[in-house]
């Protein structure tokens, strides 16, 4: 009887293994070689990328496994790092909120500074049903209620699936933080105009994963293109029964969770 | 402190972190407010065009003029709210058509200027071209600048005005209605807001802007008599009343409507929404917009104007009468103001994950503060005073054209 | 026409060529390029800094440490979870040195103990655990298996252990019901617990003729809710009703 609230730690090996493995044999005896492999392997982090990027190839989408997170906040910092983000707590790209249902039936949420510094335990465990973490950003939907609302076209969806704003063009007058019923939009102080998490655009761009995926240690977050069968994403959905946050709005979210449960809004 | 780090302390619940500043605040309040008032002077002076109501012939000139210095006035409330007033106009330039509020900026263009503007004008026009020829200075300028050089005043030239303003009076009455259900459709297309997501919103929008706006109307027509010295007509004061108590009528059954219909429904916000009304909302829906802005005014107007039977339920003197119509006026402008708060900043004060409140925390200095709101409030009467001065509405002031066979 | 019309329409003419003209000169030139938005915004995107360089970034250089780690218990845990943001170090090695935490604030984020954290998930109690001395005195972070094989389950299981000390089976030692083999604290996935497969496992303690102390809760094993196992009603780590 498999416990899905079983912690797993990833179980594919890292992608640079086989890489590390040649370097580590071969560096010796090949160093043109070895410098060869250091420059198509930094090609990620260079100025100019060697093939043009083209956002028709690509449609983003991320999942989400409700029953690895441990709620550790460190995809929440990393994004404020990543993405600047004012660190007060009233800003958010990303946060994470703690569930606990109760042997009563009342369901307590929280999300103290977005779950950046954790979270302090209140509940003995006598009085605990169930309970989990649950990340939330923006769900990148395929219909955005927020685009349809914008007045000038300052925000908009790229070709690859991506919810964008941009900062030269808003007017700030907040109808899109209206229309999101994710709550995953909010107006950045110092430049006045709407801000969301972007699926750090600039970062899978170039082949990178979002700040988000790359910091979350127990592999709760997945990152990958739905227009590629094979990818992470295809896995995930593949193996796992998904729900999305606020079906019956019809916004077409693309942030798919696994072991979501009903207390989640 | 910083305001929001105290609206956190008193956050109830759980909301989205996000959601711990409210985004559209008292300047998004007064808005539609002001709106509301241009459309309901608006229809009250079509009325009198279109139905041919006598009684109220007084408050003709003075409705258009009023709904012209509410409607120049409104937008500046949202200017002073954007994040960026110095792009507005990309509104125009680049509108969304999907966008509810920017197909409204439009709509908004169209009242203004094919409606108002040009009935204003087709009914101003031969009385400026006649002061004009009887005036110096800045004012004759003005005046000639206004008549757009049309002053050609022959009978055939006249009973092209009359014709013209009577169908844009036509067109001008969807339109009113168009221009405030349109507010009431920016809110009410939002899904993701249980509280505005609603086929009622912009029928409810619409007819409590036509109460507002015949409240208004009712105050300075009485106010301006009174300031001027004037007898004050008794007749139009009554009918007043009495359209205005209709129209309160049918406001309350659709604000009835609109509330059994979400208790009988109990969908699944119906918790958090109850909770709303009764701790954040309790002053302002409870008291101020349906004790004191509904019931009240109901059976002020309803047992005094004549709406009821002919001498009115009470038959009270004129002067008790008409003070008793002023106090109902004022305390629906206080209802109908808190109605428009109830749905901007009660929308806002509960999360989108239904779990918990929030508070508002309004300023006072600043833009979104509210010392701007009371002087936002205010120009509108300033310009008022201004347009009256350049058109002045009296009766006494209309020119009547010689002609050898008379008009 | 009348003169009222004419003068109309040249102000309605003035008003369209108005907005044209404005139109012509204030809309940005990329607007419409790809959709309804200003294209060059996308690209003004593409442009931000990047401030996390990614774990392949980590491996060209540090390839003795990444071996490691990417043999043991913190093979999933990116280097920049603890080191922070690192792209910067990438360009310039020598001059900006990533920080590395290590004080006992850091590791209770993940690894203090939460009931919400997933069972399995190893957890300690920040105040209790070792007190005052440095989380990398014991474990070394890029390998970070415990020094000593942990004796009690409740060191990764820690809510289903706080959750049995305070209810009817608080008695019972987890190896009375789960015959545990000492490599599961090494391999925890690869090798797991037993757990009990009949209703005569719990009969051994709760049947009317069981040899156990006179204390133990007794039902009829024949009548008591024949059709089910035990645990779909009876939750073991706290089997009381109420």
């Amino acid at each position: 009887m498999d416990d899905p609230k079983r912690y797993s730690p990833c179980s594919e090996p890292p992608a640079s293994e086989s890489r590390r493995e040649f370097l580590h044999t071969f560096s010796l005896a090949a160093p043109l070689l070895l410098l060869g492999l250091r420059i198509s392997a930094v090609e990620a982090l260079a100025a100019e990328p060697e093939a043009a990027y083209n956002a028709r190839d690509h449609y983003y989408g991320m999942g989400i496994d409700v029953s690895k997170c441990i709620g550790c906040g460190r995809c929440a910092d990393a994004c404020k790092n990543e993405n600047d983000v004012p660190r007060q707590p009233y800003y958010f790209r990303t946060w994470v909120e703690r569930y606990v249902i109760g042997a009563d039936g009342e369901t307590d949420v929280d999300s103290p500074n977005g779950g950046i510094g954790g979270f302090t335990s209140k509940t003995p465990e006598k009085e605990i049903l169930r309970t989990f973490f649950v990340p939330k950003l923006c769900n990148q939907c395929t219909d955005p209620p927020c685009v349809q609302v914008c007045p000038v076209g300052a925000t908009f969806a790229t070709e690859d699936g991506v919810v964008l704003v941009d900062n030269d063009y808003c007017i700030g007058c907040r109808y899109c933080i209206q229309a999101c019923p994710y709550g995953a939009r909010f107006l950045d102080p110092r430049t006045k105009t709407a801000n969301k998490c972007t699926f750090c655009y600039h970062r899978v761009t170039k082949g990178l994963l979002p700040a988000c995926v790359e910091v979350c240690p127990t592999g709760a977050r997945v990152f990958g293109d739905l227009k590629q069968r094979n990818s992470p994403l295809a896995r995930f959905t593949r193996f796992n029964k998904i729900m999305t946050l606020k079906p019956h709005l019809n916004t077409k979210p693309k942030v798919f969770y696994a072991q979501l449960d009903e207390e989640v809004r | 402190m910083d305001p929001l780090q105290e609206v956190l302390r008193q956050v109830t619940g759980y909301i989205y972190p996000n959601e711990v500043e409210l985004h559209w605040g008292l300047l998004v309040v007064v808005y539609p407010y002001l709106t509301g008032l241009v459309a309901g002077a608006f229809i009250l002076a079509s009325l009198v065009r279109i139905f041919d109501v006598k009684e109220v012939q007084p408050t003709y000139r003075l409705a258009l003029l009023t709904a012209l210095a509410y409607l120049i006035v409104a937008p500046l409330a949202l200017l002073l709210h954007l994040g960026h007033p110095e792009r507005s106009f990309e509104i125009f330039l680049t509108p969304n058509f999907h966008s509810a509020m920017a197909m409204f900026g439009f709509v908004y263009a169209w009242y203004l200027m094919v409606v108002l503007l040009l009935e204003i004008w087709l009914d101003y026009r031969k009385d400026m071209v006649l002061w004009a020829k009887k005036e110096t200075g800045l004012l004759r300028w003005t005046h000639l600048l206004l008549t757009l050089g049309a002053t050609d005043i022959s009978p055939n030239s006249l009973r092209f005005d009359r014709r013209a303003s009577r169908f844009i009076t036509l067109i001008g009455i969807p339109s009113a209605f168009l221009l405030h259900g349109y507010v009431g459709f920016i809110f009410g297309s939002v899904k993701a807001n249980p509280w505005w997501s609603s086929v009622l919103i912009p029928v409810v929008f619409l007819f409590s802007a036509i109460v507002s706006g015949i409240a208004l109307m009712l105050l300075i027509y009485f106010l301006s008599t009174l300031l001027r010295g004037k007898p004050v007509d008794m007749p139009c004061m009554d009918k007043l009343a009495t359209f205005l108590f209709y129209a309160l009528v049918v406001d309350f059954s659709l604000e009835m409507l609109d509330f059994i219909h979400r208790l009988y429904e109990a969908e699944e916000s119906i918790h958090i929404l109850s909770q709303l009304v009764f701790s954040r909302l309790f002053l302002s829906l409870i008291i101020l917009q349906a004790f004191l802005g509904t019931v009240v005014p109901l059976i002020l107007l309803g047992s005094v104007s004549p709406a009821l039977r002919r001498k009115g339920i009470l038959n009270l003197p004129e002067e008790l009468r008409r003070l008793l119509y002023a106090g109902a006026a004022i305390l629906i402008q206080i209802g109908i103001f808190s109605t428009r708060w109830n749905v901007v900043i009660g929308g806002q004060l509960f999360s989108k994950s239904l779990r918990g409140l929030t508070t508002y925390k309004m300023q006072l200095m600043g833009l979104d503060g509210l010392f701007t709101s009371c002087f936002l409030l205010l120009l509108p009467v300033l310009v008022l005073l201004l347009l009256i001065y350049i058109l002045p509405p009296w009766a006494e002031s209309e020119q009547h054209v010689e002609t050898p066979t008379g008009d | 026409m009348t003169q009222q019309s004419s003068r109309l329409l040249l102000v309605a003419a003035l008003l369209v060529v108005g907005l044209g003209t404005a139109r012509h000169f204030l809309v940005p030139k990329t607007f419409g390029q790809r959709g309804h938005y200003r294209a060059a915004a996308v690209d003004a995107i593409e442009k931000l800094p990047i401030r996390y360089a990614g774990r392949e970034a980590c491996a060209l250089c540090h390839t003795e440490i990444v071996a490691m780690h990417g043999k043991a218990r913190h093979q999933s845990v990116s280097c920049e979870v603890c080191h922070g943001p690192a792209a910067a170090h990438t360009e310039s090695p020598a001059d900006i040195k990533p920080p590395a935490p290590r004080t006992r604030g850091y590791c209770p984020l993940c690894h203090g103990y939460d009931p919400t954290r997933p069972t399995g998930f190893p957890q300690i109690d920040p105040v209790t655990h070792n007190p005052i001395k440095a989380c990398i005195s014991c474990h070394n972070p890029h390998a970070p298996e415990p020094p000593h094989t942990p004796e009690e389950c409740g060191a990764c299981h820690g809510q289903i252990a706080r959750s049995k000390a305070v209810s009817r089976h608080a008695q019972l030692p987890c190896v009375q019901c789960h015959n545990t083999p000492e490599k599961h604290k090494i391999t925890p996935r690869l090798v797991h617990p037993e757990k009990p497969r009949n209703r005569e496992f719990c009969g051994s303690c709760h049947a009317q003729d069981a040899r156990s102390p006179k204390e133990i809760l007794r039902i009829d094993m024949q009548s008591h809710n024949s059709r089910y196992l035990c645990w779909q009603c009876h939750y073991p780590h706290q089997p009381e009703g109420d």
